[in-house]
C-alpha cells in the first residue's frame, strides 16, 4: 500500500504500471494460475455449447464408455451420461459456489476484523475470542453437521461454507487494522468528529484492501475444496445437479472398471484450487502482505 | 513462567466455554433440532411431539437448557447413542485409538520429511530444489485428500496389488504387522498433504532465523556449517513450529475424517459420518465437542512445550 502512495506522490503512474502490478505480472506462477483459471472458466461456461451432449441425457447403451469413445471425449458415467458435459456444468456449479462463498465470508470477516481492530477493548476481545472458538472446530466437522441439518440447496451449501471460512480473513484484517488505528490519519479523522462507522469503512478499510484481496483469493481455493469434500461425502450439492465433488461420490465403487470417473473431476478440482493458490501467493508477494494463511 | 502458563490455561477455558455455546446453538437453533429424529417416526402426532419435548426439557428457556447440558458434559454424561443406547463417551473411546494411530504415524513422517524439505529450501533459497519444493507444496495443499486416496487405492491396490484398499486389519488376523500394512496407504495419503504445509512453515521459520546476528556470531566463532545449521538455526526455528503444530490440529483432524472414509478406517471420522447417516445427534454433538476439545488441548500442550523449551519464557 505504501508503495502505491509513494508512486502517486512522485508522478502520476497509472495503476497498471505501478510497482505492485509489475511484481505481480513478473510472478510466473501467478500468471500460470491466471491462465489456468481463465481457461477453466471458459471451458466450463462456453465449452457446453460445443458438446453434442446434454449433462442430464441418459444413454444406457453407452454406459461406462472410456475416454475418446466416439464423441465422448472424457467417456461416460454409470448412467451413460457424457462425462465432459457433466464436468463443465459441474465446474459452473463448483466455481460459482466457491466464488459466492468467498464473497460472503470475505464481507463477514472484513467487517468483524475492522470493527474488532478499530474498537478494540472488550468488544474487540469478545469478537476475536469468537473467531478463535470457531477456529477450534475442524471445519469439515462443523460443515458436515450444518449440512446435515439444512436442506442442501446450492445457496444453503454456499452459506454454510461461508459460515465456516470467514475466520482467517477476520484475523488478518483485525491485526492490520490494529496497527493502523493509532496512525495520524485516523487520529485526524477522529478529531474532525467523524462517526466511527465512517472512520472504519471509509478511512481504515481502503488501507487494508491488500490483506482482504489476498485472503479473498485464497478463500476461493478453500471454498472450492470444502464444497468438493462435503459433496463427495454426500452432504453437499445433490444429484442430478453435478458438482466436481459429487461426481467423485460414486467414483470409488467403480474405481477398478472406470478409473476415469475418478481421475477427470479430481484433476479439475486440483487445477482450479492450485490456480487460485498460485494467484493468491503472487498477490501476497506483490502487495507485500504478511499472512500465514494456507489453502485449506 | 507460572504466570504465562496460568494465562494460557484461562484462555483455553474461556475458549472451551465459547466452543460449547457454539456447539449447543448449532444443535438447537437449526430446523429440526434435537426433536428431528422423532418427527420422522410414522404415526407421530403434534401432541406426542410436545410431550417428548416436555420430557426432554425442551420447553425451558435456552440458557437453562444450556447450563443443564454443559453440567452434564462436565460430569462425563455426554448422552446415549440413538442407535444402540451406549454412552457417547464409550463409543468415542472405542474409535479414538484408530484415529490417533493414523494421525500420529502420518504426522511423524510428515514432520520429518517436511522439516527436511523446508530447511534445505531455506538454506539454498532460490535454488532449483527450493523452487520445485514450493511448487510441489502449493499443489500439495490444493489436492483434495480423498481424491489422493482414491488414486492411491487405484495404483497400489487395484493395479499393482501391493497393499490392501481399506479397513484396519484382515478379519481373523489383526497382528501388528497386519495393521501396519493396512496403515501404509491412509497414513501416506494424510501425510502427503501435511508435508506441503510443514515444509513451507519450516522454510519461513528457518529464513527468519538464518539472517539473525547470533547466526553470524556462531559462524564467526568458527563453528562448522553443520553445527551452525543444526544447533543455532534449526534449534531456533523449531519453536514457532511447535505452535504451528498445535494450530494444524483442526486441519489434521478434518483430513483424518476424510481419509478414514476413503479407506474405511474405523476411527472417529468414520464414526462421525455413520452417525450423520443415522441422524444420531448425541454422538454427532459428542464428536464435534470432543474434536474441538482435542484441538484446544493440543494448543495448550504446544504452549506448554514452548514454555519448557524456550528459555526466554522458561526463565521469565
Amino acid at each position: 500500500m505504501s508503495d502505491a502512495t509513494l508512486d502517486t506522490l512522485a508522478a502520476p503512474v497509472p495503476w497498471w504500471r505501478s510497482r505492485t502490478m509489475q511484481r505481480f505480472v513478473g510472478n510466473r506462477l501467478a500468471m500460470l494460475g491466471l491462465v489456468l483459471i481463465t481457461a477453466l472458466t471458459l471451458a466450463c461456461f462456453v465449452g457446453p455449447w460445443f458438446l453434442p451432449f446434454d449433462e442430464f441425457y441418459i444413454d444406457l447403451r453407452a454406459r461406462f464408455a472410456p475416454p475418446m469413445t466416439g464423441a465422448h471425449i472424457f467417456g461416460t458415467d454409470p448412467l451413460g451420461r457424457d462425462l465432459a458435459a457433466r464436468l463443465f456444468h459441474a465446474g459452473q456449479v463448483s466455481l460459482l459456489v466457491g466464488f459466492a462463498a468467498m464473497l460472503m465470508s470475505t464481507v463477514l470477516g472484513t467487517v468483524v476484523g475492522v470493527v474488532a481492530g478499530y474498537r478494540g477493548g472488550w468488544l474487540g476481545a469478545v469478537l476475536m475470542r469468537i473467531v478463535d472458538a470457531f477456529l477450534s472446530f475442524p471445519s469439515i466437522f462443523l460443515l458436515l453437521v450444518l449440512a446435515a441439518l439444512v436442506r442442501p440447496s446450492p445457496l444453503m451449501i454456499t452459506i454454510i461454507i461461508a459460515v465456516t471460512s470467514w475466520m482467517e480473513v477476520a484475523r488478518l484484517v483485525e491485526a492490520e487494522t490494529r496497527t493502523l488505528r493509532d496512525q495520524e490519519f485516523v487520529m485526524a479523522a477522529r478529531m474532525l468528529g467523524l462517526p466511527a462507522a465512517r472512520i472504519m469503512f471509509r478511512e481504515l478499510l481502503p488501507n487494508v484492501v491488500g490483506v482482504v484481496i489476498v485472503a479473498a483469493t485464497l478463500t476461493v481455493a478453500r471454498a472450492i475444496l470444502l464444497e468438493a469434500y462435503i459433496s463427495y461425502l454426500g452432504y453437499g450439492i445433490q444429484q442430478p445437479l453435478p458438482s466436481w465433488g459429487n461426481m467423485l461420490n460414486s467414483a470409488q465403487q467403480y474405481l477398478a472398471d472406470a478409473p476415469w470417473l475418478a481421475v477427470v473431476p479430481g484433476v479439475a478440482i486440483t487445477l482450479a484450487v492450485t490456480a487460485f493458490n498460485f494467484i493468491g501467493n503472487g498477490l501476497r508477494d506483490a502487495l507485500d502482505v504478511r499472512s500465514d494463511m494456507v489453502g485449506a | 513462567m507460572t504466570r504465562y502458563l496460568l494465562s494460557r490455561f484461562w484462555q483455553s477455558l474461556v475458549l472451551l466455554l465459547l466452543v460449547s455455546v457454539i456447539g449447543f446453538l448449532v444443535l438447537n437453533l437449526m430446523p429440526g433440532g434435537p426433536l428431528s429424529q422423532y418427527t420422522r417416526t410414522p404415526g407421530m402426532t403434534r401432541e406426542m411431539l410436545d410431550r417428548i419435548a416436555e420430557q426432554m426439557g425442551l420447553n425451558r428457556p435456552l440458557p437453562v437448557q444450556y447450563a443443564d447440558w454443559a453440567w452434564n458434559l462436565v460430569q462425563g454424561d455426554w448422552g446415549k447413542s440413538y442407535r444402540d443406547g451406549r454412552p457417547v463417551l464409550t463409543i468415542i473411546g472405542d474409535h479414538l485409538f484408530a484415529t490417533l494411530l493414523l494421525m500420529g504415524v502420518s504426522t511423524f513422517f510428515a514432520m520429518i520429511i517436511g522439516a527436511w524439505m523446508g530447511i534445505r529450501s531455506a538454506v539454498r533459497q532460490g535454488s532449483l530444489f527450493d523452487h520445485s519444493a514450493t511448487v510441489i507444496a502449493m499443489v500439495g495443499f490444493s489436492v483434495p485428500t480423498f481424491w489422493l486416496g482414491l488414486i492411491a487405492i487405484f495404483i497400489f491396490s487395484l493395479w499393482l496389488g501391493w497393499l490392501p484398499a481399506g479397513n484396519m486389519y484382515t478379519v481373523g488376523d489383526g497382528s501388528v504387522r497386519d495393521i501396519a500394512v493396512h496403515l501404509i496407504l491412509p497414513a501416506a495419503t494424510l501425510a502427503l498433504v501435511s508435508v506441503a504445509t510443514w515444509s513451507q512453515y519450516m522454510r519461513t521459520a528457518t529464513l527468519d532465523v538464518i539472517s539473525q546476528d547470533f547466526v553470524r556470531t556462531a559462524r564467526a566463532k568458527g563453528l562448522t556449517e553443520r553445527r551452525v545449521l543444526m544447533k543455532h538455526i534449526v534449534g531456533n526455528a523449531v519453536v514457532p513450529m511447535i505452535t504451528l503444530a498445535g494450530m494444524q490440529l483442526p486441519t489434521l483432524l478434518g483430513g483424518a475424517l476424510v481419509t478414514e472414509t476413503v479407506f474405511t478406517w474405523p476411527g472417529m471420522g468414520r464414526l462421525f459420518l455413520d452417525s450423520l447417516g443415522y441422524q444420531d445427534y448425541p454422538v454427532i454433538m459428542g464428536l464435534l465437542m470432543f474434536s474441538a476439545m482435542l484441538v484446544l488441548a493440543g494448543n495448550l500442550l504446544a504452549d506448554l512445550a514452548i514454555a519448557f523449551i524456550d528459555p526466554r519464557i522458561r526463565l521469565d
